[in-house]
């Protein structure tokens, strides 16, 4: 059963449980230290462990391909075990951090209050005065440390991915009142080439990325369509 | 690179770096030193200044940002001080030490050019990322407030 995030061999902050009252994303990736822990040694550098569905094992900086799934016969299984590997996308804190279930975006792995405390504000740019964009520029500045891109915004709050299961985020992905009107091949485009997507990997200034590349978080959102865009099964707490 | 911009109702050509923080080329270059130099990182509001009306914080905004349109410095809000927030800031004796209050007064107008009437939320929302460290939160909202011509309840 595909039920989590796929085992990582996690060797950074990116795997830090994740924002605060975020309870069921805590259990997922709890859920993944758990694993990791228990392998820790074949990650060092022995054998990676095998996962759950006998993919191959991966660095938390990396991400599978395609590819790595054609073992799973089920198209449903192999679609639902694409989006989860996917969400290690969604859900890395460079994602999610301007994902909020709120008013307020977040900042670092561990999901702080940004600082300055930006509220959302009438259009998800910001207060007037207080604009996302009155810090924010088109690309990352460097020597003050302040991450920039294009577009430069809070995501709506209907596309909130904090506090969301894989479940929960995929069946809202498919849903155009809470995805931005978009159909599956926008939702395939916009992963692959959105330029505010695209700072994810590109964070600047000591960031841990994204895992992957956008390429390869494109190929995989382009493989889980094709294969029926089937949604994880939900969580069930433990 | 040449940029072109209008400052405060003046038409300059800058030959700088493309890349130069906005608040060098007010400053430095052009001597306009009532914005000033905080943290450096965006993150107090000292620098607060208007690029057509929309704030931004020119210590981390480059100068090309700004190439063909309208700044507005603390200088240049009004004329002669008369705009109600100046009025109101000096009726209500609001800064300490002063530092802070040029990047407060350039948030709070466009603020209030947004929010006429902005309720006491809007005022915190909007004014909660300019740090004063002499603590002058009340007087700068009640300022706000009254330059509204909202009342205190």
């Amino acid at each position: 059963m595909v039920g989590s995030p796929l085992p990582t061999c996690a060797t950074n902050e990116a795997m830090s449980p994740p924002l605060r009252g975020s309870s069921v994303a805590a259990v997922l990736l709890s859920s993944i230290v758990t694993v990791v822990a228990a392998s820790g040694a074949g990650c060092a550098g022995g054998t990676p462990p095998a996962t759950p569905l006998g993919l191959r094992a991966v660095a938390a900086s990396e991400l599978r391909t395609p590819a790595d799934f054609a073992g799973i016969a089920d198209r449903d299984e192999r679609s639902r075990a694409l989006f989860l590997e996917a969400t290690r996308v969604m859900f890395h804190p460079r994602c999610r951090n301007c994902h909020p279930d709120g008013d307020r975006p977040a900042q670092g792995d561990e999901g702080r209050v940004h600082d300055p405390p930006v509220a959302r504000g009438p259009s998800d740019h910001g207060a007037p005065g207080l604009e996302c964009t009155s810090c924010h520029q088109d690309r990352n500045v460097e020597l003050a440390r302040v991450p920039g891109a294009p577009k430069w915004a809070l995501a709506p709050r209907e596309m909130a991915w904090v506090n969301r299961t894989p479940h929960a985020l995929c069946e809202q992905i498919k849903d155009p009142a809470r995805n931005g009107n978009k159909d599956l091949a926008h939702i395939v485009d916009h992963s692959a080439h959105d330029e505010l997507v695209a700072w994810g990997w590109s964070p600047g200034h000591g960031r841990v990325p994204a895992p992957g590349t956008q390429q390869q978080f494109g190929a995989l959102m382009a493989a889980w369509v094709e294969s029926g865009a089937e949604c994880p099964r939900e969580e069930t707490p433990r | 690179m040449s940029i072109r911009l209008r400052v405060n109702g003046t038409e300059h050509t800058l030959d700088v770096d493309p890349e130069m923080p906005l608040l060098w080329a007010v400053r430095d270059v052009l001597g306009l030193t009532g914005t000033k130099y905080g943290c450096g990182q965006a993150l107090c509001g000292a620098c607060s200044i208007h690029i057509d009306g929309e704030v931004v914080r020119a210590c981390v905004t480059p100068v090309r940002r700004a190439d063909g349109k309208a700044v507005t410095t603390i200088e240049g809000l009004s004329a002669d001080g008369s705009h109600p927030l100046q009025k109101a800031w000096l009726e209500l004796s609001v800064p300490q030490c002063g530092f802070c209050q040029a990047g407060q007064i350039m948030t709070a107008a466009a603020l209030l050019a947004k929010r006429p009437k902005p309720t006491e939320q809007e005022i915190d929302e909007s004014m909660g990322g300019n740090i004063c460290r002499c603590g002058t939160y009340i007087r700068i909202r009640a300022a706000i407030k009254k330059a509204a011509g909202v009342s205190e309840e």
